[in-house]
């Protein structure tokens, strides 16, 4: 389709479009709607026709997104969005498959389909929802809760180490891999059409408040007074700074990477480090801050390279084997090999 | 020796025998040389008049160390010929297998006749000035052995020379060693007439037409390709790597240039889950794998049940619990197939009966699975997928067309629940990038017309009956059961799967003496041909051989309430022919004492 045409099919899209006719029923206050909505809001502007979006997901709370949105969607069992969006995909490239999933549905019982759909890069968003809780089985410890969490199943406290989600995804070879917040709803907005645009695997971890059971898990970067210190906004080619009037960044300290004060006059801005997104070793520095108090929390791409995707390598293979052998010709692999007649 | 084996086959097919074989090999890739458990056999029965199984004794047992002799010769017929290869029968090998003294030097095969040759010896004098390593030419005494059983057999070898040639093409000296070997192999036989008769083996009669030899599985992954091209859709399938069904995948995967898409998942939920996920976008989704795989794609199967998407699931079923033997058949897996999932979930069930009917039965499961859609499960095991018979090749016009329920728009309201064919009691099929038809679906209960989440009593058992019924209206669309033999008569011995060959040599037997018994094969379990009941009652008695505890057997009793007599064997091995010879006429006389 012509570029102008398409962008007149899509003009007439709006975020009511995107919006199917159930209930929706997560609990008031969850910050499962604010995602909902900054999806709904971003998708009229993808340039993309409504048919051509499918929505993928497993079992939990965030699990239940395919039936808010007024596209296709499959809701699939515990764990295996990933695996179920892979099959659609490689049935149809042409098709823009969203998995949306949670820490427990992502990470526990499907921990093994995301990484797979990660190496693999096949050209799918992935949506994980951390709110570091088990919602919909009513607040047992998750795999990204911490350590000492005392919880329904843990009345001790938790014994498990979390995960840090963004360097499992680098571990796992992802092509993209960035974090967003619920509240932040530019922000995730912009993060969403990044996502949308990288041609392979995304993987945006996106912290979720649960009002229910782990109720400001993420305070440090949703409350007013704090997320300025918290927030480290990651812009491709610019200085790692936060803090009110981004007074501080990132530097290093030999091979350690540091806050640096940039208004105790021992400091400049030479010191502090610009982000590169395609640098895998900058990746893992900003992955490793999670769960350190001593750093901000990074917010943004920390990793985006370009790779070929497993769809398009699948078809290319598909394209060669005609090229080389013919279309299929079934009464020709019918009679392959050692035939004989009996008359 | 499961090359060499091959070989043979191949080239008895070529020319003209009808033939069943038994390959039969240890789960080790590499298992210690030498051993008992290291025993890697290929059996094969072949000759002029329809053959049905692999034989139950054999007349000739080739032995190429002391362990293949202590684990075969129990199977030698009386009188039988054993070729062996004496350079191997040294002390080390002697006391691996057991035995106490050399049975080719003690006379304790004096029942039998002996050929026993120094085949390493002679394999690498004619191998001497080729400067190979003893490790080579240790490998080329197979090939001699060949060698010297198409001499026995009157076979012409130009065959085996072409697979040589192509298979070791990079590595000239490989060929030159091989085809060295088999040509000594053929005229030490014809030279020394060590052994004192050769046979010349008359062509089968056979229906006339154009003839290959199959294994199952290779027949599973070419109807499968042909449902594909038949349908039209694209064939998409995933799966894990678990023996005795990678072979699926590997074939399959040669058939790229038909736009067939393989898949090797990274576990076997996500093999199954992906196929779910093809057959969501419009493609005609198959996975493969074995009892182990279906235990744990058993969750996902209860989605392609509620989802109502059409889902083709293969079993080549192995032996025992857990891992069990991999390598080793067995039919236990009917129950797995009828009940092993959560709720009450039914699917189609449907077994191929030997080697060649696996393409006839994986292009059914297909038909069906598009068809009404539903997921199919097809069963074969170890026996059909690795043994090979001549195929009477099919043309694809004999075919049956493959229909589907896809649709590109709707007058009004698009419900995607709504069943738009009372026969089939298909859903519509809208495929993800249809315009106005975007809907969803998934694993909690739905309205049975809008799709829509649904607690609803009433809608609930409205749609456990309607999933029960789309299984059961499948009836309406698979053939008749026809027996072999009489209609009625004193005994019916009912079948399914593998043990096709074995129960129709018994059966024919049996009534080549005068005896009213007949056979009755089913291929379609879930649900079973709409005539079964009546066809059952017009026996005497109903004799169920299965490789299982009484699978089938018991489904009958519940169903149809007759006493079945369960005849069982679960050894890892195929029946013989003569063991339910022996059964049957047990059965009659207990009838008639009775």
């Amino acid at each position: 389709m012509p570029r102008s045409e398409e962008a007149t099919v899509t003009q007439a899209l709006t975020r009511k479009d995107f919006t199917s006719d159930q209930t929706v029923r997560w609990c008031p206050g969850c910050g499962d709607y604010s995602i909902l909505a900054q999806v709904q809001k971003t998708f009229p502007e993808l340039g993309r026709k409504k048919e051509e979006f499918v929505f993928v997901s497993g079992i939990g709370c965030s699990s239940r997104f395919p039936y808010y949105m007024n596209t296709y969607g499959f809701h699939t069992i515990h764990g295996r969005a990933p695996a179920v969006a892979t099959g659609i995909k490689i049935a149809n490239p042409d098709l823009s498959v969203w998995v949306v999933t949670g820490d427990g549905d992502g990470l526990s019982i499907g921990g093994n389909h995301l990484i797979h759909l990660l190496r693999r890069n096949l050209d799918i968003n992935i949506l994980l929802f951390n709110n570091r809780i088990y919602g919909l089985t009513k607040g047992q410890y998750s795999p990204t809760s911490e350590f000492g969490k005392v919880t329904k199943s843990t009345p001790l406290g938790s014994i498990d180490w979390p995960f840090n989600p963004p360097s499992l995804a680098l571990g796992a070879a992802a092509t993209f891999i960035a974090r967003s917040v619920d509240v932040e709803g530019q922000h995730l907005q912009d993060i969403i059409k990044a996502a949308y645009h990288h041609h392979g695997t995304s993987f945006l971890e996106i912290y979720q408040n649960c009002i229910i059971f782990n109720d400001n898990a993420f305070a440090d970067v949703t409350e007013k007074d704090t997320k300025v210190e918290h927030q480290l906004l990651l812009e491709h080619g610019q200085p790692m700074l936060f803090g009110k009037d981004k007074s501080k960044g990132i530097g290093m300290d030999g091979h350690h990477p540091v806050v640096i004060d940039l208004t105790d006059g021992k400091h400049s801005i030479d010191e502090i480090l610009l982000h590169d997104k395609t640098d895998r070793m900058t990746a893992l520095m900003l992955s490793e801050m999670t769960y350190r108090p001593e750093f901000p929390v990074p917010l943004g791409i920390f990793y985006e390279i370009e790779i070929n995707t497993y769809e398009d390598l699948i078809h290319e293979q598909i394209e060669r084997a005609v090229e080389k052998m013919g279309p299929g010709d079934m009464e020709a692999i019918l009679h392959a090999g050692h035939t004989w007649k009996v008359k | 020796m499961q090359l060499t084996g091959s070989q043979f086959t191949e080239t008895t097919g070529i020319v003209g025998n009808d033939l069943a074989t038994l390959p039969d090999y240890p789960a080790e890739i590499r298992a210690p040389a030498g051993s008992l458990a290291g025993v890697s056999s290929y059996q094969i029965q072949f000759g002029r008049e329809d053959i049905q199984t692999p034989g139950d004794q054999p007349d000739v047992l080739v032995v190429m160390n002391p362990a293949a002799l202590k684990v075969n010769l129990p199977e030698l017929r009386p009188n039988g010929i054993i070729i062996a290869n004496k350079a191997t029968f040294n002390k080390r090998n002697l006391q691996l297998a057991g035995w106490d003294t050399n049975p080719l030097e003690d006379e304790s095969l004096g029942e039998y006749t002996l050929v026993s040759i120094d085949m390493t010896m002679l394999a690498e004098k004619a191998l001497e000035d080729l400067g190979l390593s003893s490790k080579v030419m240790a490998r080329s005494t197979n090939m001699f052995a060949l060698g010297l059983l198409y001499w026995l057999y009157d076979r012409p070898m130009d065959s085996t020379f072409n697979f040589i040639e192509t298979k070791f093409k990079s590595r000239p000296e490989i060929v030159e060693a091989n085809k060295r070997a088999l040509q000594a192999g053929y005229n030490y036989g014809r030279t020394t007439r060590l052994i004192s008769t050769s046979y010349t083996v008359a062509k089968a009669t056979l229906p006339s037409g154009t003839y290959r030899n199959i294994m199952g599985n290779h027949a599973i992954a070419l109807g499968l390709v042909a449902a594909g091209h038949k349908s039209g859709l694209r064939l998409v399938y995933a799966g894990y790597p678990i023996t005795p069904a990678s072979d699926i995948l590997h074939m399959v995967s040669n058939y790229k240039n038909f736009g067939v898409i393989t898949f090797q998942a990274e576990d076997e939920i996500a093999a199954v889950t992906s196929a779910i996920g093809a057959a969501f976008a419009g493609a005609l989704a198959v996975t493969g794998t074995s009892g182990p795989g279906m235990a744990l794609k058993s969750e996902a199967i209860g989605l392609a049940v509620s989802a109502e998407l059409p889902l083709v699931l293969i079993n080549v079923q192995r032996a025992g619990p857990s891992t069990g033997m991999p390598t080793k058949t067995e039919q236990a897996d009917l129950f797995q197939a009828f009940y092993g999932r959560n709720s009450e979930t039914p699917t189609v069930v449907l077994a191929a009966a030997t080697p060649v009917d696996c393409f006839t039965m994986a292009y059914e499961a297909c038909r069906i699975a598009i068809q009404h859609m539903v997921p199919v499960i097809l069963l074969s095991d170890s026996y059909l997928g690795n043994g090979s018979e001549p195929w009477l090749l099919p043309g694809m016009e004999d075919l049956p067309p493959i229909t589907n329920s896809q649709i590109t728009s709707v007058n009004g309201e698009f419900q995607p629940f709504e069943i738009t064919d009372p026969a089939t009691m298909a859903r519509s099929w809208a495929i993800p990038g249809t315009p106005e038809l975007e809907h969803r679906i998934g694993g909690l209960e739905k309205d049975a017309v809008t799709g829509n989440v649904s607690y609803d009593a009433e809608n609930h058992e409205r749609m456990v009956h309607r999933r029960q019924k789309k299984v059961d209206v499948v009836a309406d669309h698979i053939p008749l059961a026809a027996t072999f033999g009489d209609e009625k008569g004193d005994l019916l011995v009912l079948g399914w799967g593998s043990t096709h060959g074995a129960i129709r040599s018994a059966v024919e037997r049996v009534r080549g003496e005068g005896h009213a018994v007949s056979h009755l094969h089913l291929r379609h379990l879930n649900p079973f041909p709409k005539n079964l009941g009546d066809v059952l009652v017009r026996f005497r008695r109903v004799l169920v051989p299965e490789l299982n505890l009484g699978q089938l057997g018991r489904m009958i009793r519940s169903e149809f309430l007759i006493d079945t007599i369960l005849f069982n064997k679960v050894k890892g091995k195929p029946f013989l022919a003569s063991e339910i010879e022996a059964k049957i006429f047990e059965v009659l006389k207990e009838t008639k004492d009775a």
